[in-house]
């Protein structure tokens, strides 16, 4: 799987490009300003993009609109964007086209290894992987706002781990239930969230844009 | 034709106005002498008629305050209350309002009086030289026409018409004049505002420096007991797992298990630090943006309706967000309300933020909440914060900045919470 990364500070360049090559990525470009993020993920068509938000030359947010850019081009190009403070407007803003292959992470979590890789995986296959402390705040302030008093609470957990990016068997084991218990979930919260089964949407993703713009 | 009536009416009025300021003047001048005169009797010990004196002074003072706004449009700010006692008959605002009733009457006075003298003038030779000047004779000069033909008497009519005319157009520039001569006299030369204005800044700079002392202390301590010690524990962590690794790796393993933990606990305290400094989407997007995020956070709705022309300097962004962060808050825990509206404009220099909840109002700065606390913030810019909070709601408060907006970079456009 090839990889466009782009990472201002060297050491955490460095050390991101070793850990992806070690688990089996191939490190297409390695850039650190958002001119060449935009030249490497338009003539590289990586499978994958990992990108500071905060880049020079402005240091404001030209990785993430570098990565919005190019994912207007090319929908649907799977980009996880890491950041060291998680803010909710670019979380949405990730989410805005509703196509999901999108992951917004704290950069805390790549020192977990196994999540990190699993994570750039999961995007990479279309996946959606928002950070715990996204959807922390988001729990935090759909209970105080009442508005997710549909769901139960079961199924808000499984809608917390799957905005977490979580597969099923992952569910599975987090919270100790069968398959066929998650398969139940999953459905109740796309029913409750009115998410239809069309094929050319991502349910997860939608439930959980669903979600944020609660 | 109806723009020629309105600056014919225009005209009329201005000359009228100008008649009328003349006309006080003669009322200010007795005024002047009634001041005088008591204050000649100072020395004999008589305090009251000096009192009574310049309560007078005032009266006229404050009525040709009230004039010169609408009609010259020199504004004057009120000036500070009169003193209770003769000895403090010394002030500025009195020895100004004695100059002005001294001097005004025969300077601004006397150029009130130009434009209608000039009119009256010229009426009297158009309408009456034409007939006078039969019963005269020789020796009936008007202006500088000896006027002893029906010819010459001609002349002196077109020559009052000229005056007229003169008048009329004169005394619309005349009342600006007077407006501001005048307002020079009784404004003073300005030290009574520069000082007051200084006793602001002063006050405000005062208070900036002491907030961003306490600021900087706060910052201190939060680096040196927070994110310092930890490093320092996870030094000291490292060390002992070192030290663990051959004999007990099972414990070395869990020591690191620490180390991780307090290395995150390390980010997350740094992670707030930055945010209480500045918060990042504020530094990356501007104040739409960044208030935009904080609606997103908020448990209320809130709408947010955003016009900047672009990226305001960095201080006014940061004062105005952390004050509307304040106002959200204290919606959310106080208001008791479930919405509320968030506005930025720009207009005339300022940048005015207002946010409007639909709790059950009643909000009190003296209360010790953290209105206080905004206020002082924006004094630092000479900023404003006027609330709106009847009991039973609904609460507006409105902030005021002056601003002038810096970079051309546009801020985003994205949706609303």
């Amino acid at each position: 799987m090839r990889v466009v990364l782009a990472e201002d500070l060297f050491l955490l360049r460095d050390g991101l490009s070793r850990t992806l090559a070690e688990h089996g990525f191939e490190v297409a470009a390695a850039v650190d300003n958002g001119p060449e993020l935009l030249r490497a993920l338009r003539s590289l068509h990586p499978d994958v993009a990992v990108v500071d938000i905060r880049l020079p030359p402005t240091h404001t947010d030209e990785g993430l609109q570098a990565a919005l850019a190019v994912r207007r081009e090319r929908p649907g190009l799977p980009v996880l964007v890491l950041s060291q403070y998680v803010e909710q407007l670019y979380a949405q803003e990730l989410l805005a086209d509703g196509r999901g292959a999108v992951g917004y992470l704290l950069k805390d979590r790549v020192t977990r290894t196994a999540q990190f890789v699993d994570a750039v995986r999961t995007v990479a296959s279309g996946g959606t992987v928002m950070d715990p402390q996204v959807i922390a705040r988001l729990m935090a302030r759909s209970t105080a706002r009442g508005s997710t008093a549909e769901l139960s609470p079961r199924e808000l957990e499984v809608l917390r781990l799957m905005a977490e990016g979580r597969s099923n068997a992952a569910i599975m084991a987090e919270l100790h239930v069968g398959e066929s218990a998650v398969a139940k979930h999953t459905a109740a919260i796309f029913a409750k969230l009115r998410i239809d089964n069309t094929p050319d949407a991502n349910r997860r993703v939608l439930a959980v844009l669903a979600y944020l713009r609660r | 034709m109806t723009d020629r009536q309105a600056a014919a009416g225009a005209a009329l009025r201005a000359l009228g106005r100008c008649e009328l300021l003349s006309l006080r003047a003669l009322a200010v001048s007795v005024r002047a002498l009634a001041a005088a005169g008591a204050l000649s009797l100072l020395p004999l010990g008589a305090a009251g008629p000096v009192r009574a004196a310049a309560r007078g002074l005032r009266r006229a003072a404050d009525r040709e305050r009230a004039l010169l706004a609408p009609w010259t449009g020199t504004a004057l700010p009120a000036p500070e209350p009169l003193p209770g006692t003769a000895a403090g008959l010394g002030t500025a605002a009195f020895r100004r309002e004695l100059a002005w009733a001294w001097l005004g009457p025969w300077t601004a006075g006397a150029l009130a009086a130009v434009p209608p003298s000039l009119v009256l003038y010229g009426v009297f030779g158009t309408l009456v030289q034409p007939f006078l000047w039969r019963r005269l004779g020789p020796g009936n000069w008007y202006a500088f026409v000896p006027v002893d033909s029906a010819g010459l008497a001609a002349a002196a009519a077109l020559l009052g018409a000229g005056f007229v005319a003169a008048g009329l157009w004169l005394a619309g520039p005349v009342l600006v004049r007077y407006g501001v001569w005048t307002g020079r006299l009784l404004g003073g030369p300005g030290t009574d505002r520069l000082e007051r204005r200084i006793g602001q800044l002063t006050d405000s700079r005062t208070q900036a420096l002491d907030l961003q002392a306490a600021e900087l202390r706060r910052i201190e301590r939060d680096l040196h007991d927070g994110v310092q010690a930890r490093l320092v524990a996870l030094g000291l962590t490292l060390d002992r797992a070192d030290r663990l690794v051959d004999s007990d790796p099972a414990a070395a393993r869990r020591l690191l298990g620490e180390v991780r933990a307090t290395s995150e606990r390390a980010l997350q305290e740094l992670r707030d630090l930055v945010h209480g400094v500045l918060p990042p989407v504020l530094a990356d997007r501007g104040l739409p943006d960044a208030v935009r995020s904080l609606a997103l956070d908020c448990v209320l709705e809130v709408e947010v309706d955003a016009a900047l022309p672009g990226r305001l300097p960095a201080p006014v962004e940061a004062a105005a967000y952390f004050a509307v962060a304040e106002l959200l808050a204290n919606a959310a825990k106080h208001s008791g309300g479930s919405r509320v509206r968030v506005e930025l404009r720009c207009a005339d220099g300022r940048l005015l933020a207002v946010v409007a909840d639909d709790g059950r109002g009643g909000a009190d700065p003296a209360c010790g909440s953290g209105l206080a606390g905004v206020r002082r913030r924006l004094a630092a810019f000479d900023g404003a914060l006027a609330l709106h909070s009847p009991p039973g709601g609904p609460t507006t408060a409105t902030l005021e900045l002056p601003c002038a907006s810096s970079s051309p970079k546009t801020s985003s456009s994205s949706a609303t919470a």
